[in-house]
Formats: C-alpha cells, structure tokens, sequence
C-alpha cells in the first residue's frame, strides 16, 4: 500500500539517503530507471523519457501507486512490457521511503514461532488484509529465508526456503476447512469450485509478496543495478523456445495469439497493396473503343494472390516441442493464407496428424491429440532424422507437389545416425521451396550430434527460429 | 460551472478525479485516475487499449460528462481519409460562389473561395477549433490504416492542422484527447510516443461487484458479489472470448428479472450463454461447473 500518512509535499523524496532529497537526485533514479528498462529490451524514447520526469513533477511522489501510474503511462506503450516494467519498478524504488528500508537481517524473531506465523497468515488471508499480509510475509522472510548481506546465493533459494517455511499446502488446506466451516449450508460445486479458485489466487498474492521482500533485501544488499540484471524478464517475443520456464511459457501461449491476429492484418494489408498486376493489352484495346481507338486508359491484369501450400514436417521430442507447438499454432492461425496446410511430426518414426487440426476446434485440443495420440516412435523415442525421412518419403512422396513449400522444423540433432540427406535433394527438386527452421542458436550448428550442415546444400532458406520475433518475420515472408 | 476552465481543472487531484468519476457512474482505479490527471497537466492525449467490453471508450464519455466539455467523436475505419477527419473544402458552395460571380477577377476569385467559409470542419478541426472546452475521443484508431494514422500526429503532438491553402491553423483549445485501440494491429512507435498509455483490463473482483451495483439497480448485495465472483472464475479459463463487462451486467440484469436469488450450477450454465458468445466456450464452462473434470483441464 502506498504511504498515505506521510507529508505529501511533491519534493521531498522520502529516502534514508539524504543525496536523494533533491530534484537532482530523482533524475538520477530515473535515469538509471530507464537505462535498466532499455536494456531490458523496453524501446524508450528520449521524449518518453521526458515525458516522465513532467509526470513526475505533476503528482505526490510519496503515493506510491500514483507513481508508478505516472511512470508507467509514459514509459510503458504495450501490455506485453507491463510485467518488464513492473520488476524493475520493484526493483529501483521498493527501498524507497523510511518504512521500507530494511532494519534487520536475518535473525530469527524472538517472540513469534513458526507455527504461529503460519496461523496469523492463515487468519489474515482469510480476512483479506492487504497490510497484515505484507507484514506476514516480511515476517515469514526474515524468519525462514535466513539471507545474510554478500551471501552469493540467488532469490529462488530464499523463496524455497520460505515457502517451505510456511507450508503451503496446510495453509491451502486450513484456508478451504475454514471456508466450509463458516458456510452456513453445504457446498454446492459451483460454490465450491469459487472457493477453491479464490484460494489459489490469494496464496499466488502471498507468493508474490513474499518474493517482492526477498527481492527488496536482495536491493538493499546489492544494489538496485546488480539485481535488476539478475531478475531481468525477457519480453514474451524475446523468450528463447528451447528454455522457457514454465511461468514463461504461459506468457508465449497468450502472445501466440495476439501475434497471428496481427500477423493477418499484416499480410491482408500487403495483398492489397499489391493489387496492380502487368499490362493487360488485351483489356487495353478494348477499352480504347470508347475512345475512338486511342489506348487512352491503361488497363492491369489483377494478379492472383499467391497462395502457397503448406507441408510442415516437425520434431516434437522433448527438447524442441515448444518449438514446433508455437510454429504450427502460428501457421494454423494464418491458414487463410494459405491453399493448404498437410503436418507431419515425427521423433525417430514419422506420422500425419493434419485431421487433428481439421477436426478439433480449439488448437490446444489439436496439440492434446498430437501428442497422445500421434505414432511417432519407432525404436526408442530419440530423434533419427535419417529414419524418419526415408519414412516420409516412402510415404508421403505425393504430398510434395511444384507447389509446396516444405518447412522442416526442428534441431537436426541426430544422435549420430545416417542423415538420409538424398531425400531433401529429392524434395527440392520436387516442391517450389524447402525451408528448414531451426531452434539452436547459429553458434551451436554442427557442433556434436547436430547435422544441420548435411542438409543445408538442398534448402532455399536456413533459418535460426529461437522466439517468436523471429517465428513472426519469417512467417510474414513465407 | 466555472468560466476559467483551467482553473477549475487546476484545483482537481488524483482522489477528486475517483470521485468525481464515481458521480457519473464511472468506477476509476488510481491508474486511471492517475492517467486522466497526467493527460490535462502534460496535454497529451491518451491511448487506451484493452480487451474489448472493458469501458475504453466509456472513460473518455466519462471524463467529458465531468468537466462538462463537449465531446466529439471521429469513429476510425478502413479508408477513413482527409476529408472525414480533419477538413473538407466545400466544392458546391464554392461552385456557386463561381457561378454568380460573372466576370470577376480570377485571382481575386481565388482567394475568395479558399476561405474560411468555404471550409467543412472535419472533428479533428473542429475539436482543436472549439471555443468550449473539449473531449476528444478517436475510437478503435487500430482500423485505420497506417499510413493514415499520421494524419493524426500532427493534431495529436501540436494541436494544430496545415491547410495548404489557408496555412496552419493553430488551436484554441487544449481538448483532452482519448483514443482507444483494440489492437488489432500494432500501432505505430510514432503515434505510441506522443501518447500516454492506458491498458484498461478486466476489473478487479471488487470493482467488477461495484460495477454491477452502480450499473444494475435493485440488485442484491450477495448476488452482486455471485456474479463477480463467477464471471472471474470464468475469465480463468482459456477461452476464445471471455466475458467483457457489459455482458457481466447483462447477465446480472437477467438473473434479475428471472428473479434468481443465489446462483448454483444449474442457473450458471443454463444462462452462460449470456456471457458467452462461441459454442465451444459455453460447452467448456457448462463442463467445468457441472464439475466434471475440475483436474483434468
């Protein structure tokens, strides 16, 4: 909660460091603000810039929440950096203010136990308040997470440690016990189902509360610099495929879809752009009749929108199936785009699984079915390119036709078995383009088992696909 | 109503905003608040995005009804040009003006016809030109398309407008200016940095219950909280579109005239389709409340 209580005059930077009690000062800050945000990836211009040092000036810095409103509009221009923002926010000014600053480190309080913590946190959820809770939480770090200042250990650790300290799951637990006991009537399931939904989103508070204090001390040892740079948060489309956590990974899947929407608008606006065509000298002339013979009005052929077809051939082994999930999302999405789209995936045996996007109609229901369902093991469940294209081809030669492009996804990480190279020669002979989209960065091609390099004299295109910017650029070009 | 509208503006805080909003049955958060009040102090104008249902275009009918300003309103869409958004010159009259003219002086004809009255004010124009205070609001500006979206930037960063033939007309008015987007496309960094950036998101619990009991008279406190309480639970599941506000309220004003007084599965999933607008959603929130495979999903 922001400090309500203190002297709301707009100057006065409530810091335990006197330097700071200057407009001076406050530049600084937020200079090194924006630098951090910048590095983070946030394109922050210089009248951005200036634009927050006006807000700033206009509102009570002392009011927490009204700050970071006021930095957040000017600096901020899309969701999708919120949460960028959002961290470094905590990052430079939760020290910010007398009553933030850390007194004390980690000694075990004296007059509280464990399981007391645990009760008052269990009370206060229950209730609801905000402030009893950040008090708890403060409490449960000092308590359990035993940080000590220059101790070289990161944030997740005092985060497992407090977590365990508290026992999450008996607080999950006490909280539903406590919600039947005070419910007049027995449950019905809808109700039930709201209380089980309230719960999780009150402890994912507490957690957040919880690391925001660790954090916070991790500041007050290190330096607002240092630990930015440690809790950093890519921006969604900057996330790398091959090691999104699993919090990440949430955040691909709700870009994937804003991404294709805007994808399409993208590509409608360029076919209509492109609506002149050559020539047309027959319409031309017969125009010109009505201009007693004089070509006066040239007329244009309107080309035909080129519309190619689709076959992706994809590795879905553990390694790189968040790969091939977001490219076949993205492809399926723009299928307007395209005549036709036949996929295929494979791990050492190749199956078609293009009825499953035909016949699902939500696309997670699709990849839920590709990945029970499809038959993609042949001996062992490794990777065996080799095997899996001589398959393909035996099999489904006639998918490729003058007309197709072929995509190949995936990390040409082989296992050392034969690379059957003959059959991509064969495919580009046969289809109008072959591209091969590769997960691993350029720098890790060809190194140990990965045979990208076999394969690479039958492409027309390489590609280093690691987030989804550059899936999108490549997609648009297609 | 005060004459000396920068004044009354002036002595106008962030918590007098909430307030204030509140009396025209807009429920602001501080970010808002905070937005609006950053908008009239720095004269920027405000882009707000959002998912759609969410009030973006309802803030700016707001803060107008507030200051009491007039609002104009430039609806976007594909092809909107020129002569629909900023100023038109008026070929008829100007035509007329040519006709019953006989034999005067081309040159002095000229500048005759190019002027001031000749001229269609587009609402870009006239919202710069108005003598009253103003609200702007360019809605869904994502329609237009880029490359008339910079039609706008010279309004939006010096509030004025070039006409080739009569030269710049500078404002007199600062008009707090709104534009919404429902992102549709990326905007462009241009457009993006002369504005300040609002993202409206689906309410908080509690401000969703105030909403329904500010919007949707009669209706009792614990169904109130009901139906907040379902619609977020609903808007936790992974739909093709969750539940906007407007159609929480529509579904609060259903409950009510069916005179339901407490909501269990039955009465949720025999009106989801209220909320709900694809078939594959309604199914899915059917399932999930008839409470089979709560783990599986």
């Amino acid at each position: 909660m922001p400090n309500t209580n203190s002297s709301t005059s707009p100057n006065a930077i409530p810091s335990p460091n006197p330097a700071l009690n200057s407009d001076l000062g406050l530049l600084n800050l937020l200079s090194g603000f924006v630098e951090e945000l910048r590095s983070a990836g946030l394109p922050v211009s210089l009248t951005e810039n200036l634009d927050a040092v006006n807000a700033v000036n206009h509102i009570p810095i002392t009011e927490r929440a009204i700050f970071k409103a006021a930095l957040s509009t000017s600096l901020v221009k899309s969701k999708a950096h919120q949460k960028t923002f959002d961290t470094a926010f905590e990052v430079y000014f939760s020290l910010r203010g007398k009553q933030w600053a850390v007194e004390e480190w980690g000694q075990q309080l004296e007059e509280i136990t464990d399981a007391e913590i645990t009760a008052e946190l269990m009370e206060a959820l229950a209730d609801g308040d905000e402030s009893k809770i950040r008090e708890l939480a403060r409490m449960a770090v000092q308590q359990f997470a035993n940080m000590a200042p220059g101790r070289p250990v990161g944030g997740t650790y005092y985060l497992f440690r407090t977590l365990r300290g508290i026992n999450m799951e008996a607080l999950q637990e006490g909280l539903l016990q406590q919600a039947y006991d005070n419910s007049s009537n027995e449950f019905s399931d809808l109700e039930e189902r709201l209380v089980k939904d309230e719960i999780e989103i009150q402890l994912e508070n507490l957690r957040q509360e919880i690391e925001s204090e660790i954090r916070r001390r991790l500041v007050a040892d290190r330096g607002a610099q240092a630990v930015a740079k440690t809790v950093r948060k890519a921006l969604p489309e900057d996330i790398d495929f091959m090691h999104a956590s699993r919090e990440e990974m949430d955040a691909l899947k709700k870009a994937v879809a804003p991404l294709s929407r805007k994808l399409a608008a993208r590509l409608a606006q360029k076919r209509r752009r492109k609506n002149r065509g050559p020539l047309d000298f027959r319409k031309t002339i017969r125009h010109s009749l009505s201009y007693g013979g004089v070509p006066a009005e040239p007329k244009f052929k309107s080309p035909k929108p080129y519309k190619p077809e689709i076959v992706v051939l994809a590795d879905i082994s553990g390694s790189v199936a968040a790969f091939a999930r977001f490219t076949l999302h993205l492809v399926y999405s723009l299928n307007a785009y395209f005549t036709k789209i036949r996929s295929f995936v494979f791990i050492d045996e190749v199956d078609e699984v293009t009825q499953f996007f035909e016949t699902e109609e939500e696309f997670s229901g699709a990849i839920h079915r590709v990945n029970t369902e499809a038959d993609v093991i042949w001996v062992d469940g490794h990777s065996d390119y080799g095997h899996v294209l001589e398959s393909f081809w035996q099999k489904y030669k006639k998918a490729i036709t003058p007309k197709t492009s072929l995509l190949v996804l995936g990390d040409a990480r082989n296992n050392y078995h034969a690379s059957a190279s003959w059959v991509l020669k064969q495919a580009h002979h046969q289809a109008r383009k072959v591209y091969w989209l590769n997960p691993e960065p350029k720098s890790y091609w060809d190194t140990g088992d990965s045979i990208i390099g076999d394969y690479m004299p039958y492409l027309d295109g390489l590609f280093e696909v690691r987030n989804l910017r550059q899936l999108a650029k490549f997609v648009e070009n297609l | 109503m005060a004459t000396n509208s920068k004044d009354m503006k002036n002595s106008k805080d962030i918590k007098s905003i909430i307030g204030e909003l509140s009396k025209v049955d807009y429920l602001a958060d501080e970010s808002i608040a905070s937005v609006v009040y950053l908008a009239d102090k720095l004269q920027k104008p405000v882009l707000i995005e959002g998912p759609a249902g969410t009030g973006k275009t309802q803030l700016a009918k707001s803060v107008a009804e507030m200051n009491k300003s007039k609002l104009i309103r430039l609806q976007c869409y594909e092809g909107l040009d020129e002569a629909k958004a900023l100023y038109e010159w008026n070929y008829k009259k100007q035509l007329l003006r040519i006709q019953s003219s006989g034999e005067q002086d081309w040159a002095e004809m000229e500048e005759d016809i190019f002027a001031e009255q000749f001229l269609l004010s587009r609402p870009l124009l006239e919202a710069i030109r108005s003598e009253e205070d103003t609200v702007l609001l360019i809605d869904e500006v994502d329609r237009v398309e880029v490359e008339t979206e910079v039609l706008l930037l010279e309004v939006l960063s010096d509030y004025q407008v070039s006409i080739p033939e009569l030269g710049t007309i500078e404002g007199t008015n600062f008009p707090l200016v709104f534009l919404t987007s429902n992102n549709t496309r990326e905007l462009s960094e241009a457009l993006k940095r002369r504005c300040l950036y609002l993202y409206i998101d689906y309410p908080s619990l509690e401000r969703e219950k105030e909403i329904v009991l500010a919007k949707v008279p009669d209706i009792e406190d614990s169904l109130a909280d009901q139906v907040a309480r379902v619609v977020r639970s609903i808007r936790q599941l992974e739909l093709k579109k969750p539940p906007s506000v407007s159609e929480t309220l529509d579904w609060a004003k259903t409950l009510l005239i069916l005179g339901v007084k407490s909501i269990d599965e039955e009465v949720a999933t025999s009106t989801a389709n209220i909320l709900l607008k694809y078939r594959t959603d309604i199914e899915k929130v059917q399932k999930e409340f008839a409470g089979q495979d709560l783990n599986e999903l």
